[in-house]
């Protein structure tokens, strides 16, 4: 940053950091985290993320309950987690170092706000003594400065008030650590300058503070090496850095286009699916309409009427949301209309662990109605998968009449990777015919149109109002099958209820059939959903490199499951089902195929490590008697 | 409008057979709509009804339009998404009392309040009927139904207070009795632009008979039923000898002789306060005392819908139409060669 007092150090090169922020839900830690990731995207890193902070607005400054922390792992090649345990941890105040430190992997660096370590504060983290004096850091490479001291200073000659100073501390944080680890500090500056533009002040202290925190890293004798992570290899093409909720919400838009009817989202404000509606909100030039609506009911009735209405109808929430949404969605599986219910999953039952990520609405999904209804089910694999199955879950739906869930997570929906650009010319295309004229004789020789007359999908037509002759009543009354009308019928019931299975059952003739990445040889197979893809992916290579074997089994489709999946799965002697639940798709797998699937579970509210797996994995490849 | 063929009630009445009770007040209310149709200068095809669940939302299955028949309380919902999505619909929702003001009163409420375009008939029978005869969140305090055999213990709502105090910006009120005072206020609701709320006093003769015969049976309406004429004294009787005033804050109704006519309460459903509206609402919360019926409130304000359209035209002719290739690369990016 300047040239003057730069001291010459060696920069190390390493193909992977890991890096906590840490601190007070005040201080800024998902900014900064935030600036990093997108300056190291920039760069060209391949990276991942995982935002963690806690459910309450601004929890008692200083305490381990308002620790708010940002992880993101950025690497010189392909990966696919944020990293099992941070090699750097960023701590603001004590409440930070003492929530994460236990995280940090032996022998890492601690980068410490030392204006915090004050009495007051060690008190409330639980600290008898000052961590950074009595020794117990010993293990770690520690680099203490004095930021808030320092960022006042950095601020004082141009008209900030010292509180106002104060606040801009995260950004000495970010200074010292883009110094640190060799990140560019242009995509700062222009952030900064882009971001707080017309508050002249703000942009004043924050750019000091940066460039302070980054001279302190050029001018102190820090103790800790300097390091650069190069830019990975990453597969041609334009990049950008997404999270899964900006994802989905512009593969719902995409996927509008591709149908070519508009947008409708009813909605009601739910950690963290709120984020989609915030999206979705800004794109009205798509012709996307949004309702926050006055409750998850309504959000979700108002999605059906416009899609009764010839509107792609979407309704986002979260578990308990999906509780309340069971009886409409219940209704649009008797209708028979497109529907996409998406369920950013998080800890449950009840209000549970709303800022934390769990996988455990899956057999609500499947089962969460009265009455036999079934509904495709599809779920999202990574950050940037969920722009495609969004689009999936709009194709399903439009296509073949039905309600769709498609579920993400609290970890996928905020954390963030570079995602190669799509080719829009590429997108799949989707099919939207409505119904334009009579598709029936009647006894007496008219021309009619019957709602439920089904095609050889068992689809029935999508007649919306405003086409004339076509006019008929449906309703959630069990219909007649082909005419529609009401009937109480006893053989009527029961083909229904049989036609209604069936159409959805169908539906694996028009999904891709399950694959297997790593060896289709190996004696054991995983089978995952969700985002327990990338803590997967990352332990199947790190068993491979140790010369195991092993065949991963990735689903996207839910419901049905791909056609081929039974047989694929009693080829291998031991299936084994990581899964953020208690093993939900692992009892679908046995009840489906009799396959003596075993379960791997965490229900902890953070993802799976890939250690954990490579662990739990290595058990079943060692339970087959397979040799190194 | 150009172009409408012309249609008669055979047009959009269904073949499907009727199933009320004989002798429901449903099907004077059904009637009176199926006649009213034709005169409205509307397609069939362009007509959508949606209920929800009870005697009353069987409603859309009799008419030859499009039909909705949803599921319990969430019909204004299912509405509102439809209206929002196709500005160019005839949207009305009908139900009960129990369906709309019980289990889906929040629903009615904020559709009054963003003021989508829908016609809402309540059919106010303070009973439940689909479930044979449980008190309702409008049946009287001390009634004893099936699950209140020692009288209801619950102050009732006031439906057109309530509707008032949700903003509504369309309140009417009208019985199954009298066909051309129905076909008057749904014709206004019809032509109102916003949510358009009409109470219905409809009379259940199997598990509530005669709930409204006081006021409404035709020797009495000219005593008990005040008529609602904007711009006119609010005024009633066989001779005109009652009228309503304003006294201490409250509507009282008073003898024309002893208060003189300068005194009555001149209606102004125009108003946008809607004090006076809410007043003359209070006039009477039970069925045995004059009761106003008509328009209570009818003012002009800012459709949802098409204030949500407005602002995807005004979105698109500012950012221009939406173009996906420009959106996937509206943050930053870099190229990886």
């Amino acid at each position: 940053m300047t040239e003057t007092s730069a001291r010459t150090q060696e920069v190390r090169t390493t193909d992977g950091i890991v890096l906590r922020f840490a601190g007070d839900s005040g201080d800024g830690m998902q900014l900064t985290g935030d600036r990093f990731t997108s300056a190291s995207a920039l760069f060209g890193n391949d990276l991942a993320t995982l935002p963690e902070f806690p459910a309450e607005i601004r929890a008692p400054a200083g305490t381990l309950a308002g620790v708010s922390s940002f992880q993101v792992h950025i690497s010189d090649h392909d990966i696919t987690t944020p990293g099992d345990a941070p090699t750097v941890l960023v701590a603001m105040n004590p409440a930070a170092l003492q929530s994460d430190l236990h995280l940090l992997k032996p022998g890492g660096t601690v980068i410490v706000n030392a204006d915090a370590f004050n009495e007051r504060n060690l008190a409330k983290a639980g600290y008898e003594s000052n961590p950074l004096e009595d020794g117990s850091l010993d293990g770690y490479t520690v680099v203490t400065a004095p930021m808030t001291d320092l960022t006042k200073r950095a601020c004082q000659d141009l008209g900030v008030k010292p509180r106002d100073a104060e606040r801009s501390k995260n950004f000495f944080a970010l200074g010292l650590v883009s110094w640190l680890y060799s990140r560019p500090v242009k995509p700062t500056v222009d952030w900064i300058d882009g971001k707080f533009a017309g508050r002249d002040t703000v942009i004043a202290a924050n750019k000091a503070a940066f460039a302070a925190g980054h001279a302190f890293g050029e001018t102190a004798e820090l103790g800790a090496s300097r390091l650069m992570v190069n830019p990975a290899e990453l597969e041609p093409g334009t990049y950008t850095n997404i999270n899964g909720n900006t994802a989905l919400s512009w593969g719902l838009i995409a996927a509008s286009q591709q149908a070519g009817i508009p947008l409708f989202l009813g909605s009601y404000p739910i950690t963290p699916a709120s984020d989609v509606l915030h999206e979705l909100a800004r794109h009205k030039n798509f012709g996307v309409r949004t309702l926050q609506a006055e409750d998850e009911i309504g959000a979700v009735g108002a999605a059906l009427g416009a899609a009764y209405g010839g509107h792609i109808g979407v309704t986002t929430t979260s578990g308990p949301g999906m509780a309340l949404k069971a009886e409409t969605v219940g209704l649009a599986v008797s209708l028979e209309v497109p529907l996409v219910v998406i369920d950013i999953q998080r800890g449950g039952p009840s209000t549970g662990l709303p800022t934390k990520t769990e996988a455990a609405d899956l057999l609500m999904a499947m089962y969460g109605r009265h009455g036999e209804a079934p509904l495709p089910i599809v779920a999202a694999q990574s950050p940037s998968d969920c722009f495609f199955t969004a689009i999936e879950a709009v194709r399903l739906a439009v296509e073949h009449r039905t309600p769709v869930i498609l579920l993400s997570d609290g970890y996928l929906a905020n954390s963030s990777e570079p995602w190669r650009i799509p080719d829009v010319e590429q997108l799949d295309s989707i099919a939207v015919n409505f119904a334009s004229k009579p598709n029936h004789v009647n006894d007496e020789g008219e021309s009619v149109f019957w709602p439920f007359r089904r095609d050889e999908r068992l689809v029935r037509p999508w007649a919306i109002p405003g086409t004339p002759g076509l006019m008929h009543r449906i309703g959630g009354i069990e219909k007649e099958d082909g005419s529609g009308n009401i009937s109480y019928e006893p053989d009527n019931h029961q083909a229904m209820v049989r036609l209604r299975a069936e159409r959805i059952a169908l539906i694996a003739h028009h999904i891709p059939p399950a694959e297997i990445v790593g060896d289709p040889d190996a004696s054991v197979a995983v089978v995952s959903w969700g985002s327990t893809w990338g803590a997967i992916t990352s332990a199947r290579r790190r068993i491979e490199s140790a010369g195991r074997r092993l065949a991963h089994i990735h689903l996207r489709h839910l419901n049905p499951l791909p056609a081929n999946l039974g047989d694929l799965l009693r080829s291998f002697e031991r299936v084994v089902v990581p899964e953020m639940n208690t093993g939900q798709l692992c009892r679908m797998l046995r009840a489906e195929y009799l396959v003596d699937a075993r379960s791997v579970t965490k229900v902890s509210g953070q993802p799976f490590t890939a250690a954990e797996l490579v662990e739990a994995i290595g058990e079943a490849i060692g339970a087959t008697g397979e040799q190194r | 409008m150009t172009d409408v063929p012309v249609t008669t009630r055979k047009d959009w009445t269904t073949d499907q057979e009727v199933r009320w009770c004989p002798g429901c007040g449903d099907y004077s209310i059904l009637t009176a709509v199926q006649l009213l149709m034709p005169e409205l200068g509307v397609r069939r095809e362009d007509t959508v009804f949606v209920s929800g669940i009870g005697c009353a939302a069987r409603f859309p299955y009799y008419m030859n339009t499009y039909g909705l028949h949803a599921i319990h309380g969430r019909s204004p919902a299912v509405a509102t998404g439809l209206a929002m999505a196709r500005g160019d619909l005839h949207v009305w929702v009908v139900g009960g009392d129990g369906d709309m003001m019980s289990i889906g009163g929040n629903h009615l409420i904020h559709a009054l309040r963003r003021n989508v375009n829908l016609n809402i008939l309540l059919f106010n029978n303070q009973i439940y009927g689909l479930t044979k005869g449980q008190y309702s969140p409008t049946s009287e305090r001390g009634k004893v139904t099936k699950s209140t055999p020692h009288g209801s213990v619950e102050q009732p709502f006031n439906a057109i207070s309530l509707a008032l105090g949700a903003e509504a910006s369309f309140v009417a009120r009208t019985h199954d009795m009298d066909r051309g005072h129905m076909q008057e206020m749904f014709r206004r609701a019809h032509s109102h632009p916003g949510a358009a709320f009409v109470e219905v006093f409809q009379n259940c003769n199997v598990f509530n008979d005669g709930a409204f015969a006081a006021i409404t049976k035709r020797d009495a309406r000219d005593s008990m039923l005040i008529d609602l004429r904007h711009g006119e004294p609010v005024r009633f009787g066989a001779d005109g000898e009652f009228g309503v005033v304003m006294d201490g804050g409250r509507a009282r109704v008073a003898k024309v002789a002893e208060v003189g006519v300068d005194a009555l309460v001149v209606h102004d459903e125009a108003d946008p306060d809607p004090s006076m509206a809410f007043a003359l609402s209070r006039l009477a919360n039970t069925n045995d005392v004059p009761t106003p019926i008509g328009v209570f409130r009818a003012v002009e304000r800012s459709e949802y819908g098409s204030a949500v359209t407005s602002q995807i035209a005004a979105s698109q002719s500012k950012a221009g139409p939406g173009d996906l290739r420009k959106l996937l690369h509206s943050r930053p990016t870099w190229q990886v060669a």
